[in-house]
């Protein structure tokens, strides 16, 4: 998927035991950012994506999470183990389960954590990492999620809508 | 000064990012401690590898054989590996202190035999 592209709708189960939408969230700039458990990289970064979440919600973002890995391969991204995972680290987003690979392959996607950000017209605006540091949250130079968000809140043009994705690679059956 | 009779190696995958920021983060620790040792490489490559080698997770640091944070797993493959940070925070790499403090405690070993 490129800049530009529009966001190709998904239907994937949820930890809440719900199918989530793309189309759920009309008016809402949506973060989808592939995921998943087994991942040091997400792991590193996902406190950081609850306070995105947080941060972002009043002002119209709803960030999706999806785990589309093999889990016969890496059994810590399993639905059970997902569902355990949300609820130790409060997640205040949807996690969905993509089964099929179905999606993380329509989007492209290769790694995770990966960020796919959509405006409310469903246009791909950004796509890549959270920030330029996996290691160390207080040492991050270039928040690419937030400034593009901050940006498409004031209607501007996205400063860097392209980086590269730092993290695991997805595990394809 | 010389290597202190320490070997050192770092296992790696090549699918995990961050195996080029351990090998700086185990020059530095080295450096800092004046250590002048040849860092072996090992890439691995395969699930067999891996299981040969009781390999958890890319970067592994093995100071004389001894995994500078022994793992609680036996789930060998190839996988990017978590570590847990003195304040908690989970991190694709140890730290320098983590390294350095393994390092600490396999000379001292050397020392008293």
């Amino acid at each position: 998927m490129k800049i530009g592209d529009k966001a190709i709708n998904f239907s994937l189960l949820g930890v809440d035991d719900k199918v989530h939408s793309l189309n759920e969230y009309p008016g809402k700039y949506v973060a989808v950012i592939f995921s998943c458990n087994h991942c040091p990289y997400v792991r590193a970064w996902e406190d950081r994506m609850v306070k995105i979440q947080a941060d972002y919600e009043k002002r119209g973002l709803q960030l999706l999470a999806i785990n589309a890995n093999d889990d016969a391969k890496y059994p810590e991204d399993s639905f059970l183990k997902m569902k355990q995972r949300a609820s130790e680290k409060k997640f205040n987003f949807p996690y969905l389960r993509d089964r099929d690979q179905v999606t993380a392959k329509s989007y492209g996607a290769q790694r995770t954590p990966e960020v796919f950000l959509f405006d409310t017209n469903r246009v791909l605006r950004y796509h890549g990492a959270i920030d330029d540091n996996y290691d160390d949250s207080n040492a991050v130079r270039a928040h690419y999620l937030r400034d593009s968000l901050d940006l498409l809140l004031q209607a501007r043009e996205i400063a860097t809508p392209e980086t590269a994705p730092v993290g695991c690679t997805i595990k394809w059956k | 000064m010389r290597g202190h009779g320490l070997r050192v190696a770092i296992q790696y995958w090549e699918e995990c990012p961050s195996h080029g920021e351990a090998l700086a983060r185990v020059r530095k620790v080295l450096e800092d401690e004046n250590i002048h040792v040849k860092i072996e490489l090992v890439r691995v490559e395969s699930e067999e590898q891996a299981q040969r080698l009781h390999f958890v997770g890319s970067p592994t640091i093995l100071v004389n054989d001894v995994d500078i944070d022994p793992p609680t797993t036996s789930h060998y493959g190839l996988t990017c590996r978590a570590y847990r940070l003195e304040d908690g925070r989970i991190s694709p790499l140890p730290s320098e202190q983590m390294i350095s403090r393994s390092i600490q405690k396999i000379k001292g070993n050397l020392k008293s035999t």
